[in-house]
C-alpha cells in the first residue's frame, strides 16, 4: 500500500468503526446519525483525495471549491433554478399531472379504453421518452414551454397507469355500499374511489418528481435561451468550469429532495389513513 | 381475443390521429410554398404533399417506417447511415452499464441485508442518489472520462450502469427479506450456517423481484446510454442519431432513431421476460 493512501483508509476505518458501533448500541437518535456519518465520511475522503493525489479539478473538482463555486455564482444558480425547474419541471408536471388524472377519470368509465390504452400506456412508460426532446423543442421553440412539453409527455404515462390502478382498487363490497346508499356516480367517485385511489396517485407523483427534472434538463441540450441548468452544464463544460458544473449538479439534488420531500409531506397529509403511514 | 381486439383499436385511432395531425401541422408549409408558386391544387394533391415532405413538421407514419426500413435493410452494416450499427453501438454499452449496475446492486443488496451498519449508512444514500439527475451529470461524466483517455463505451456504460443499479438494489433487498420467520427459524433448526441460509432461501426467494426490477433497470440503463450520447459531440449511437438529426433539421431521421431505441427497449425488456419465465418455472416458482 502505498503511504498516501494511509490516511484515507484510516479515515475510512475510523467512520465505519464508528457507523458499526452506533448501530449495535441501537441509540434513539442512531438512525439519523449513521446516514450522516457515512455521507460525511464520503465527503472528507473525496476532499482527502483530490489534495493528496492532486487530481486536477478539471476532473474532479474537491467539495470545498465546488463549494466556494457555489456561493460566488449564487445569482447564475437562482436564475438556472428558475428557468428549469419553476418554469421547465414544475409547469411542465403539474400539466402533465392534471392531464393524466383527467384522463385516468375518463379511461375509469369505459372497460374498452381500459383493455385497450392501459397495455400501450405501460409499454409507452418503459420507453425512452426523453429521445422526443429534440422533436418537441422543434416545435415548440427553444424557451421553458418545449421543456414543460416534454416534462408533460414524460410524467404522462407512468402517472396514468399508477392513477387508472388506484380508481381500480376499491373492492366490490365497498361499491355495492355505496350503490346501496343510491350514491350516484360523481357521488361515489368523488367520496370513496378518489380517496381510495390516493396512495396509487402519490406513488406516481413521487416517481415522476424526479423524472421531471431530468426532463427539463436534458431538453435544454437540443437548444435553450442563454439560461437554464442544461444550458450552464453543456457550456460550463465546454469552458472545462467544473466547479460551476458541480454546483448546478448540486442545485439539481437539493431541488430533486425537496420536490420529492414536499410531494412525500402531501401525501402523508393526503392519506393519512393508509397502513404505510401509521406509526 | 378480448385482449387483443381493444389495443388493436386503440392503435388503430393512434394512427389515424398521427396521419390528420400530420395533414394538420404540414399544411401551412404546403400552402407557403404553393402561394409562392402561384398553383392551386386539389384537395387530394395537398393532402399527398403534406405527406411527402422531404423535411416535414411531424413526418406520416409511413415515412417513419420508411426510414426505419431504409435505415435497418437499406444501408450496408458497416455503413455511418445503418441504425443497425447505431443500435448496436448503443445496445453494447447499455448492456455493459446493465451488468455492471445489476451486479453492484445485487452485491450492495446482499451487503445490506447482512450488515446492519450498511443497511442503515448505505440505504438512504442510495435513495437520496436517485433524487440527483444523472442525466444532468452525463455530459460532466464524459468529459472526465475523456479527460483521462477513456473513450467510447465505458462513460456511456458508467452512466447507464448508475441508473440501473438503484431499481435492483430496490428489488433485491426486499426479494432477500421475503422468507418470513418461519421459514429462517426452520433453517436455524436444521443448524444451517449463514451461506447456507442465503444460497438455499434467501436467494431462491428473491428471484421474482429480480427479474422484476432487471426489466426495470435495463430499460432505465438505454436511456442513461442514449443520454450519455447526446452531449459531448458522440459520432455514433442512437442518441447521436437524434442530436444530428435536430441539428440539420432531419425530421425523419429523429423519428427512426426514436423508434428503434423504442424498439430495442421493448426487446430487451421481452428477453429478460422470457429469461423470467423459463427460470422461475424450473425453479418451480411459477405462477
Amino acid at each position: 500500500m502505498t503511504p498516501a493512501l494511509t490516511p484515507i483508509v484510516l479515515v475510512w476505518l475510523g467512520a465505519w468503526t464508528l457507523n458499526i458501533a452506533l448501530t449495535s448500541l441501537d441509540l434513539p437518535f442512531s438512525r439519523v446519525l449513521t446516514p450522516i456519518i457515512f455521507g460525511a465520511t464520503i465527503l472528507l475522503l473525496w476532499e482527502m483525495a483530490c489534495r493528496i493525489f492532486e487530481i486536477p479539478p478539471v476532473i474532479l473538482p474537491p467539495p470545498s471549491r465546488i463549494a466556494v463555486s457555489f456561493t460566488q455564482n449564487t445569482s447564475i444558480l437562482w436564475t438556472d433554478f428558475v428557468q428549469t425547474i419553476l418554469k421547465g419541471a414544475l409547469t411542465g408536471w403539474m400539466i402533465g399531472a392534471t392531464a393524466a388524472i383527467v384522463t385516468a377519470v375518463a379511461i375509469d368509465r369505459s372497460p374498452f379504453l381500459q383493455r385497450g390504452l392501459l397495455p400501450i400506456g405501460n409499454f409507452v412508460a418503459a420507453l425512452p421518452i426523453v429521445g422526443i426532446a429534440p422533436i418537441l423543442v422543434m416545435w415548440f421553440g427553444f424557451d421553458w414551454q418545449s421543456k414543460a412539453a416534454v416534462v408533460v409527455v414524460m410524467v404522462f404515462f407512468p402517472i396514468l397507469v399508477n392513477m387508472v390502478a388506484g380508481l381500480a382498487a376499491t373492492d366490490a363490497m365497498q361499491r355495492d355500499q355505496m350503490a346501496t346508499w343510491a350514491a350516484p356516480y360523481w357521488q361515489s367517485l368523488w367520496k370513496l374511489r378518489m380517496p381510495a385511489a390516493m396512495p396509487f396517485l402519490f406513488n406516481g407523483l413521487k416517481i415522476t418528481s424526479t423524472l421531471a427534472l431530468i426532463g427539463a434538463i436534458v431538453a435544454e441540450f437540443f437548444g435553450s435561451p442563454t439560461k437554464g441548468m442544461g444550458f450552464r452544464i453543456s457550456t460550463a463544460v465546454g469552458r472545462l468550469d467544473l466547479p460551476l458544473v458541480w454546483a448546478e449538479i448540486l442545485v439539481a439534488a437539493i431541488a430533486g429532495s425537496l420536490f420529492y420531500g414536499i410531494v412525500a409531506l402531501i401525501e402523508k397529509k393526503v392519506t393519512f389513513w393508509h397502513p404505510s403511514q401509521r406509526k | 381475443m378480448d385482449r387483443y381486439v381493444p389495443v388493436a383499436v386503440v392503435l388503430l385511432v393512434i394512427l389515424m390521429i398521427w396521419y390528420l395531425g400530420a395533414i394538420g401541422m404540414n399544411a401551412q408549409w404546403v400552402r407557403d410554398q404553393a402561394a409562392r408558386a402561384d398553383e392551386t391544387m386539389s384537395a387530394l394533391e395537398f393532402t399527398k404533399r403534406t405527406l411527402t415532405l422531404d423535411r416535414p413538421v411531424l413526418p406520416a407514419p409511413h415515412q417513419v417506417a420508411l426510414g426505419l426500413w431504409d435505415g435497418i435493410a437499406g444501408q450496408k452494416i458497416t455503413s455511418k447511415r445503418s441504425l443497425v450499427y447505431h443500435g448496436w453501438v448503443t445496445l453494447s454499452a447499455t448492456l455493459a452499464g446493465f451488468a455492471i449496475g445489476s451486479l453492484a446492486g445485487i452485491l450492495l443488496a446482499i451487503g445490506i441485508v447482512h450488515n446492519r451498519a450498511m443497511d442503515q449508512s448505505v440505504m438512504p444514500w442510495a435513495v437520496a442518489s436517485q433524487t440527483v439527475p444523472i442525466l444532468a451529470i452525463a455530459p460532466m461524466v464524459i468529459v472526465v472520462f475523456a479527460s483521462a483517455g477513456i473513450t467510447g463505451l465505458m462513460p456511456k456504460a458508467v452512466i447507464a450502469a448508475w441508473l440501473s443499479f438503484f431499481p435492483v438494489l430496490v428489488g433485491m433487498v426486499k426479494g432477500l427479506r421475503t422468507p418470513d420467520a418461519m421459514q429462517l427459524d426452520l433453517m436455524r433448526s436444521w443448524s444451517a450456517s449463514a451461506s447456507q441460509v442465503f444460497w438455499r432461501l434467501r436467494l431462491p426467494s428473491s428471484m421474482p423481484y429480480l427479474f422484476t426490477s432487471l426489466k426495470v433497470a435495463v430499460a432505465a440503463a438505454l436511456v442513461g446510454t442514449i443520454v450519455g450520447e447526446l452531449p459531448a459531440g458522440a459520432t455514433s449511437g442512437l442518441g447521436a442519431r437524434l442530436l444530428s438529426g435536430s441539428y440539420y433539421g432531419q425530421t425523419v431521421q429523429i423519428w427512426s432513431a426514436l423508434f428503434a431505441a423504442a424498439a430495442l427497449a421493448a426487446i430487451l425488456v421481452m428477453i429478460i421476460g422470457m429469461i423470467e419465465r423459463t427460470t422461475l418455472h424450473r425453479m418451480g416458482l411459477a405462477r
